[in-house]
């Protein structure tokens, strides 16, 4: 009777030590964030680093970028990951959903170092991008000069690609259609506005091909799918320096966001994913990304950090910052579901 | 005796007829730990949804008080204020405001700053609030309030057929610029019965060939068959997507043939879909027809010919009948499967050819309204179980005895 | 299980239909006092002789007729050379064992296959470009080929509808054949709930509703159990005798052959070796092989010493002797198997001329209820099987005294057979 409970105990931990690989002993930080040549980017300039300064082993993992994967780690109580970059509109809903924890920056860096909108509630800011436009040198015979000329179907004949979502789509829509930059969020915030958007959007509707991950864009050019494409910039970037392509970059009325990184509510080493959050935060450190894929620091200090020739890549350049647009994290808290929602619906008709 | 003996017997019939079930008990368990019980969990919330109940206590009970419709009376500001108060000091604020976003667009923002302040300063009146957020003032806002109030909702389930209840209380269409589920269910189903059918126009001339070939042949076009079926459904798309793309395969052999004059736009398209779909639903279908026919003798076709039917009427009459069954199966398998279709949709399709699945998929990983999601998924599971039971029921098909 | 006598209604339910009456004729086993035919497969179309007033008018007339058609699949010859004729009304048996080219045979009759060479006629007309469909043909198949997805009245109904015959005349003709193989109260059963023989009578039914000139049947009594097989072989002629019909039945079990048939055509490796009424097959057998394959048989190898008129001596091993009619080209010196039925071995000399007489010891008496076999082993050690009746007493190792007639004993010229001195038994039903 005793032996078969030991045996059961022992059975049971067994199974426990299968099902929860995480036990005490060296100190260890999971990290999950969503791949590519970004999260190369990643471990070269800040995860690799930080390992060999602290001896915190790093476990790095992968995933889609899609929330729903860490409610379902925080709904049922077992949450292996300690730290999880998302986009600033993903932070804004894992923080209403009460999936992302909120952050103590006393435990990070003074908040106001931070670039307005980079440090928020439930997730600091790792880095900037740009949404821009990208085409093909020896396709297009005549350059585009600004992202809102893929509204323009008579200079520029042929398919164009486009982000499958509302976001971005909807304010190049109304910048093209005559609206300041300074009024897009407002306009888009009216009912009448939204009607506008989509009625630009209209007029090249039948020419756009739609793309859901960031890799997609620079295949879509290399297979001569599209003769432009929106496109996050380090992946275009990354096609031209590491694959040679004949691609380049439109930055007038680009749309400026940032990649952020967060804590998921039931972590189990905060300190640890606190130590690591402030390490990161350091301008010097803080700068150190754009050496492997071009995107900015988040930190106003950073800047003079930054290499000299990868500057001019950046899209805080000086030379790329004539017309830009800041994307407004709040307003798509607020509209997302229903945009894209409507967004869906159009798609469909 | 005989008094003695019947309980007996009767105790050791009961045993008899116990053993199998109890055989089978570890499967039910496991069929209901990892199969039921989560989907039923998941499937609840598309009814139950407290969160707004849960973070508003006493708006609710002053609600309660408060007479008729419309924007209400002080009390119930006041105690919303506190409400809100409370759920910002327990950090649960952004969820309540979330999930009345959910039925009132923009009211998120407005919320959190209500809560804010309420964390801030006491409210002091109704018509301090409304002034600080007009939303208040709305009877719309507190529509929703009510109709939240409700832990058990009917909205997801409307709205997964592009309904809602208007203000006064009927069951009105969402606006037209919101309508979109109930034409993606009908494109669902429209793409599952093209590709069905397509793959029956494939499957079962295939499945007839393989019957009558000889064993050895036919063991090679099986595996021909199945090949695909070994690989990741991933990897066949992604294979897809080489041939259908405008510089790809099928557009240099159809140029090279001189069939077409210019390249055809095959990917991103509802024609590259449906031929992808096809593709990897080909075994589904075949397999259950070729079961079937491989269990009809040839004896039965002599038969009827030697009985005096033409060929024709021979396959329609006597093959035909005995295959159906297979034939059913085999559709109704890939239809099913069809109405799930995921990643191929994303990768193959154009943007207006995304079915209902990549549409919960939307709402269980980016919108996180795992409440919508499951509503979606309600529907389509009660569909497919309809079409199931219409099928056994008026075919008199029964898969169970399939085998 | 339904009475083997004949049902009246059946028969006058039958004799109502337009065509399928036909007037009743004498029993068929008066074939069996027939006197024997044709010995070898040339013969095969050799007219008959016998004079019976039934098979008199029916088999003078021609009604299929096998041209020297032969089967080639590949390089492998499934029919040589095949001359055969069926008279009108027979009712003719393929018998052999499987692969022999009577089933090949048949499928050709039905249209299934072609000939790669010669003609079929029917009736006088060749049938080489005729579908099945067209040749009007009813066919029994093995397994039946009822169609599941039917009812039983829907399967008998089938050939009649197919040939689009007036629904109001469907219906009474269905009912007469199912009558016919008292079937009626389970027409709306579906086959599968029929048992096996009832499933063999609806496939009947079916094969005969359309009244078709000539009926086709490949085993089909095959998957029936012994009991019900034996019963469905009376039930088969008598519905033959009724209605008149031609019939060819394909079977590799001789005791069905033997039973049914007016006459039986033997097949061994595509080709027919012997075709004759069953008791002139049964004891005149044209070739050793035919001995071995109908009934049973002791086989004894021995060399022939000397030849008489029609009849041999041959030394057996041992330097034991035996008498026996020649079969075919039979040589002094020459290597011979005498085939001797286990019944026309007698215990005592006495009713009929018995030549050959053996001492022999009892190895083993076997009882079979109405007779019993002795194992009767020879001085040189070969055994014999002997058939003596029920009262018979004899003790294992008793020595007995084996008598038989040089008539009854048959010497064939030894093929490339020769399996030393085990007596080969030939194949029992």
């Amino acid at each position: 009777m005793n032996g078969l409970r030991r045996t059961t105990l022992l059975g049971l931990a067994g199974a426990a030590l299968i099902f929860q690989p995480q036990t005490a002993g060296a100190e260890e930080l999971t990290v999950m964030a969503t791949g590519g040549a970004w999260q190369a980017a990643l471990h070269q300039a800040w995860f690799e680093p930080f390992a060999k300064k602290t001896g915190i082993k790093f476990n790095e993992q992968e995933y889609t970028g899609e929330l729903g994967k860490i409610k379902a780690m925080v709904e049922t109580g077992n949450v292996p990951i300690d730290l999880v970059t998302v986009e600033t509109s993903t932070v804004l809903q894992g923080c209403d959903a009460g999936v992302l924890i909120h952050l103590d920056y006393s435990k990070i860096a003074d908040r106001s170092k931070f670039l307005p909108g980079t440090a928020l509630d439930c997730g600091v800011g790792i880095d900037v991008y740009g949404d821009v436009l990208a085409y093909d040198t020896t396709v297009l015979k005549e350059a585009p000069t600004s992202v809102l000329d893929i509204f323009d179907t008579k200079k520029f004949p042929g398919k164009r690609a486009m982000r499958k979502a509302p976001a971005q789509n909807l304010e190049w829509a109304l910048m093209a259609d005559g609206v300041p930059i300074a009024d897009v969020y407002k306009v888009l915030g009216t009912p009448e506005g939204v009607d506008r958007a989509f009625n630009k959007l209209d007029t090249i509707k039948n020419d756009i091909v739609w793309w859901d991950a960031g890799a997609q864009p620079p295949q879509l050019l290399a297979s001569k799918e599209v003769v432009m494409t929106t496109a996050w910039n380090g992946r275009i970037q990354s096609a031209i320096d590491h694959d040679n392509r004949p691609f380049a970059i439109v930055w007038n009325d680009q749309i400026v966001e940032y990649d952020m990184i967060a804590i998921p509510k039931g972590a189990k080493n905060l300190d640890l994913a606190y130590k690591y959050l402030a390490y990161a935060a350091e301008p010097e450190v803080s700068a150190q990304l754009g050496r492997y894929i071009p995107y900015g620091p988040v930190l106003a200090d950073a800047t003079p950090f930054v290499p000299k020739d990868v500057l001019p890549k950046l899209p805080t350049a000086p030379d790329h910052m004539k017309t830009y647009l800041v994307g407004d994290v709040e307003f798509w808290g607020d509209n997302g579901e229903d945009l894209v929602k409507r967004f869906n619906a159009w798609l469909a008709q | 005796m005989s008094s003695i003996a019947l309980p007996r017997l009767r105790t050791r019939d009961q045993r008899e007829s116990l053993r199998p079930f109890a055989l089978a008990t570890p499967l039910l368990l496991l069929l209901f730990f990892s199969f039921g019980a989560p989907i039923a969990a998941l499937l609840s919330r598309a009814v139950y949804e407290p969160t707004i109940a849960n973070a508003l206590p006493r708006a609710i009970a002053a609600l309660k008080q408060d007479s008729g419709a419309g924007v209400p009376d002080e009390p119930v500001f006041l105690a919303f204020a506190a409400d809100l108060k409370e759920a910002q000091a327990q950090g649960s604020v952004q969820e309540f405001a979330k999930s009345l976003n959910t039925r009132l667009s923009g009211a998120r923002s407005q919320v959190l700053r209500i809560a804010r302040n309420a964390g801030q300063e006491q409210a002091t009146s109704k018509e301090a609030m409304i002034k600080a957020s007009p939303l208040l003032g709305e009877p719309r806002f507190w529509a929703a309030i009510r109709e939240g109030a409700n832990r058990f909702t009917s909205f997801f389930l409307l709205s997964a057929f592009d309904l809602r209840w208007t203000d006064q209380g009927t069951i009105g269409a969402v606006p037209a610029d919101q309508a979109v589920f109930v034409r993606v269910f009908g494109r669902t189903f429209l793409i599952a019965t093209v590709v069905t059918l397509s793959t029956l126009a494939l499957a079962f001339p295939l499945a007839y060939l393989m019957t009558n070939l000889r064993p050895a042949i036919a063991g090679i076009v099986l595996v021909l068959v199945l090949l695909p079926f070994w690989t990741s459904i991933l990897v066949r798309t992604a294979a897809w997507t080489v041939i259908l793309q405008k510089y790809g395969l099928l557009n240099d052999l159809l140029l090279w043939l001189g069939l077409t004059s210019q390249r055809l736009e095959l990917m991103y398209s509802r024609t590259g879909l449906i031929i992808a779909m096809t593709h990897i639903q080909l075994p589904f279908t075949l397999l259950p027809i070729y079961s079937v026919m491989r269990s009809v003798p040839p004896s039965q076709l002599r038969a009827a010919q030697s009985l005096g039917a033409q060929p024709f009427t021979a396959f329609w009459r006597v093959y035909l009948p005995q295959v159906m069954p297979g034939v059913l199966a085999g559709c109704l398998l890939t239809f099913i499967l069809c109405l799930g279709y995921y990643i191929t949709p994303v990768l193959i399709g154009g943007a207006s050819d995304q079915l209902i699945s990549n549409f919960i998929a939307n709402y269980v990983n980016a919108e996180l309204n795992w409440e919508m999601a499951a509503a979606l998924s309600f529907v389509l599971l009660a569909s497919t179980l309809g079409l199931y039971v219409t099928m056994t029921r008026f075919f008199g098909l029964d898969l169970f005895k399939m085998g | 299980m339904v009475s083997t006598t004949q049902d009246s209604t059946a028969r006058s339910g039958l004799a109502a239909g337009p065509n399928l009456a036909s007037p009743s004729r004498g029993s068929p086993l008066d074939d069996r006092a027939e006197p024997a035919e044709g010995r070898d497969a040339s013969a095969a179309t050799a007219t008959r002789s016998d004079n019976s007033t039934r098979s008199a008018r029916s088999r003078d007339e021609t009604f299929v007729e096998f041209i020297d058609v032969e089967k080639m699949y590949g390089d492998f010859q499934a029919v040589k050379r095949l001359r055969l004729t069926v008279g009108r009304g027979e009712f003719l048996t393929f018998l052999g064992p499987s692969g022999s080219g009577k089933t090949t045979t048949l499928n050709m009759l039905a249209g299934f296959e072609r000939p790669s060479q010669g003609v079929i006629t029917l009736a006088g007309k060749s049938v080489d470009r005729l579908p099945p469909y067209e040749r009007n043909i009813g066919m029994v198949f093995q397994n039946y080929a009822l169609f599941p997805h039917m009812s039983v009245e829907q399967n008998v109904a089938f050939p009649l509808s197919v040939r689009k015959t007036p629904k109001a005349d469907i219906a009474p003709r269905v009912r007469r054949a199912l009558e016919m193989v008292r079937l009626e109260q389970f027409k709306h059963r579906k086959p599968a709930q029929l048992s096996g023989g009832q499933q063999q009578r609806v496939a009947l039914a079916r094969a005969l509703v359309f009244e078709p000139t000539l009926v086709l049947m490949d085993e089909p009594l095959g998957a029936l159990d012994k009991k019900l097989r034996e019963h469905m072989q009376i039930e088969l002629k008598q519905i033959h005798e009724m209605l008149g019909v031609t019939m060819v039945c394909v079977t590799h079990d001789q005791t069905e052959a033997l039973t049914m048939s007016d006459r039986v055509a033997v097949f061994d490796h595509g080709a027919v070796v012997q075709i004759g009424t069953p008791h002139g097959l049964y004891n005149e057998p044209a070739t050793e092989f035919v001995a071995s394959f109908i009934g049973e048989n002791n086989a004894l190898d021995g060399v022939v010493e000397s030849v008489g008129a029609g009849q041999c001596l041959v030394a057996l091993p041992g330097g034991l002797k035996a008498t026996a009619l020649s079969i075919g080209d039979i040589r002094p010196g020459g290597p011979v198997r005498l085939t001797i039925r286990p019944e026309r071995i007698a215990l005592s000399a006495g009713g009929g001329p018995t030549d050959n007489s053996h001492q022999a010891t009892v190895d083993d008496r076997i009882y079979h209820g109405d007779h019993q076999r002795l194992l009767a082993r020879l001085a040189n050690g070969q055994v014999l099987t002997v058939k003596v009746g029920p009262e018979m007493a004899a003790a294992t190792n008793e020595t007995v005294d084996l008598f038989w007639s040089s008539t009854d004993c048959r010497a064939f010229p030894a093929s490339a057979v020769a399996d030393g001195n085990q007596p080969s038994i030939g194949r029992a039903s």
